[in-house]
């Protein structure tokens, strides 16, 4: 403590404050504004690490007419650099979806490959459309879609199926991933929403 | 020449500070090869330092250059290979070093009462070095280090309602990208590093505040007055100790005394350093891991992902639990476990050497269970390493407890007051 008196009306040698409460307020004070103030100044550089404009750009929502898909029919859109499936699957095919259960790794997709509103033996929000990243859940290639009766060369009694040409890994055409091949885990479902009947958007839920 | 001397020494304590710290420290007489790790450490933070900035100056921290960039540098740059090859070689053997250093710390009981604070400083190093070893490993932008940081980062979105969101801002896109390792380069030459040297610094000043430990676990430094004259030490110790405690025979001055057996191990640590170096700077896939002399593709994950050796242990306890939320914090447990090690440990007799046998078993135990951890994890999955890292990872946290159960009461032998 300084000796010296800032209030020269008191005698030098009386330098406590009369009243320290005056004291305390402003230290409360200063350290909540300057507080406030620092929080404040953190702001741009905690938000600096947010995802850029661009960034954002190449990562946005897609939306996807899906009017025109026939039944039986793929179609793939592309959403952040990777291939997106979207296929329109006749009530045949669903129907037989539950046969080769026992032969499916994964058939009840325990897993988290999908958001929670495709965990069902379709893996979708409306059982018709099927979306799917189409990248193997193995090493990363784009698997191929053998559909009249061709996936049946691979697993019996499978009439249509999804088959990676670079290691053999199969896939249902719910993207559920059959025992025995390379890749562990099922395809992965991405999040999407339907903005109508005939619009999809691919890359948030609902 | 002293007229010099004096005119600095009267404007910054340069002689001051080196008497306290070096010339008149006083260091235990009977330190052994175990003390010989926080000098080599030191050694090769100021060779990751100096690398490292001469590394930065042909490195292109961008998706698209990186991978060429060290190319560049090891093919194209003078002597570019070998810099790079220090700085590679000299991660793994900071880890070495430092491992060595802990391990030291828990058989002398060098985290005990008064040294707790030291030793979570050590413990923060040891942290903040994890992370900048992390982020280091991604910036040649290989196979493994995007698959490396894409493991490791999402770990944090099993943090419930905030880690996906967590990711995507750690990230800086929705996915491992050039944004995410140019700020790991950012944190990994500007940050962190400043964090370090400013952590060793402290750790280095609360070591010299509470004095080193030694093998035998017993104080150099007695209250004042209860030494003899013949029983003080004869050397010259920093007036800074000797106003505060009886200096006891037991001690030399840190220099050149202690500094001296640094430099022999020291070159004994440069002839291990320089043949990894030079003859295997891979350490057949160990050091430098094989799938990142592949350019990093995110359509293409590797047959098997690793970290890098010194995190397999936590790997493997990551692994080991199979629940996402429940692993993650199983494994920074691991390291939370040795954060609490001065408290788990409620003995007060420090050195291995005058406690229970029990405990000698049980540190020997948990050295061979954290190598065993580290060889599952950096190794292909098999089904009986769940099992085995699950019991591994019991064990792990079981010397912890036992520790805490048997300490509070153990049987310990006769600790002598004096070195010698």
């Amino acid at each position: 403590m300084s000796n010296v008196s800032v209030d020269a009306k008191q005698p030098a040698s009386d330098n406590q404050p009369e009243n320290t409460n005056r004291r305390k307020f402003l230290t409360v004070a200063t350290s909540v504004i300057g507080g406030i103030g620092a929080v404040g100044a953190a702001v741009p550089f905690v938000a600096s690490w947010n995802p850029s404009a661009k960034a954002k750009a190449a990562g946005a929502d897609v939306e996807v007419d899906i009017s025109g898909i026939a039944p039986g029919q793929l179609i793939r859109v592309m959403w952040r650099s990777k291939p997106v499936w979207v296929v329109r699957r006749t009530p045949e095919l669903l129907s037989s979806l539950e046969a080769h259960e026992d032969q499916l790794r994964d058939p009840n997709s325990e897993n988290e490959q999908q958001p929670s509103f495709a965990q069902n033996r379709y893996r979708s929000l409306k059982d018709e459309y099927l979306v799917l990243v189409g990248i193997c859940t193995h090493l990363g290639c784009s698997p191929q879609h053998l559909a009249e009766g061709a996936f049946a060369e691979y697993a019996e009694g499978v009439a249509e199926g999804f088959f990676c040409p670079c290691h053999g890994s199969k896939f249902d055409m719910a993207g559920r991933v059959f025992a025995g091949v390379p890749a562990p885990l099922n395809l992965v479902v991405p999040p999407y929403q339907y903005l109508d009947d005939n619009t999809l958007l691919i890359g948030s839920e609902a | 020449m002293n007229a010099l001397l004096n005119w600095f020494e009267q404007r910054i304590p340069v002689m001051r500070v080196a008497n306290m710290h070096a010339i008149q420290y006083p260091a235990p007489v009977n330190m052994n090869f175990w003390y010989v790790f926080g000098f080599l450490a030191t050694i090769v933070l100021v060779n990751q330092i100096v690398t490292g900035v001469w590394l930065t100056m042909n490195f292109e921290p961008s998706a698209e250059r990186a991978f060429a960039s060290v190319e560049y540098i090891m093919r194209e740059v003078d002597y570019g290979w070998l810099i790079r090859y220090m700085h590679s070689t000299g991660a793994s053997a900071f880890f070495i070093v430092v491992y060595m250093h802990m391990f030291r710390g828990m058989i002398y009981g060098s985290y005990q009462k008064p040294r707790e604070l030291l030793w979570v400083f050590g413990m923060l190093i040891y942290l903040a070095l994890m992370a900048e070893a992390f982020m280091g490993y991604v910036l040649p932008w290989g196979q493994m280090s995007y698959w490396g940081a894409q493991v490791i980062v999402s770990l944090f979105s099993a943090i419930p309602v905030i880690g996906p969101d967590l990711v995507v801002w750690i990230q800086g896109d929705y996915v491992i990208s050039g944004a995410t390792l140019n700020r790991f380069f950012a944190l990994h030459v500007i940050a962190l590093p400043l964090v370090i040297v400013i952590l060793v610094f402290l750790h280095i000043i609360a070591l010299h505040e509470v004095g080193s430990n030694n093998p035998d676990g017993i104080a150099i430094k007695h209250k004042k007055g209860s030494l003899s004259e013949e029983e003080k030490t004869n050397y010259e110790i920093h007036e800074y100790y000797t106003s505060k405690y009886d200096i006891a025979d037991d001690v030399v001055p840190f220099f050149p005394h202690i500094v001296l057996k640094d430099l022999v191990a020291f070159s004994i640590f440069l002839a291990g350093f320089a043949y990894v170096m030079f003859f295997a700077p891979e350490m057949g896939g160990k050091f430098l891991e094989h799938p990142n002399f592949e350019i990093a593709n995110p359509l293409k994950t590797p047959a098997h992902i690793f970290p890098v050796w010194y995190f397999t242990p936590f790997y493997a306890i990551l692994k080991a639990v199979p629940d996402k939320l429940f692993g993650v914090l199983t494994m920074f447990g691991a390291i939370g476990a040795l954060f609490a090690l001065p408290w788990l440990d409620r003995g007060n007799v420090r050195s291995w050497r005058y406690r229970s046998g029990l405990h000698k078993w049980n540190l020997i135990v948990f050295a061979i269970v954290f190598i065993f951890l580290g060889y599952l994890g950096g190794t292909p999955q098999e089904n009986w390493k769940i099992i085995a890292s699950q019991i591994a990872t019991v064990m792990y946290f079981g010397f912890f407890g036992l520790l805490w159960i048997y300490s509070k009461n153990e049987k310990t032998k006769p600790v002598p007051t004096r070195i010698r």
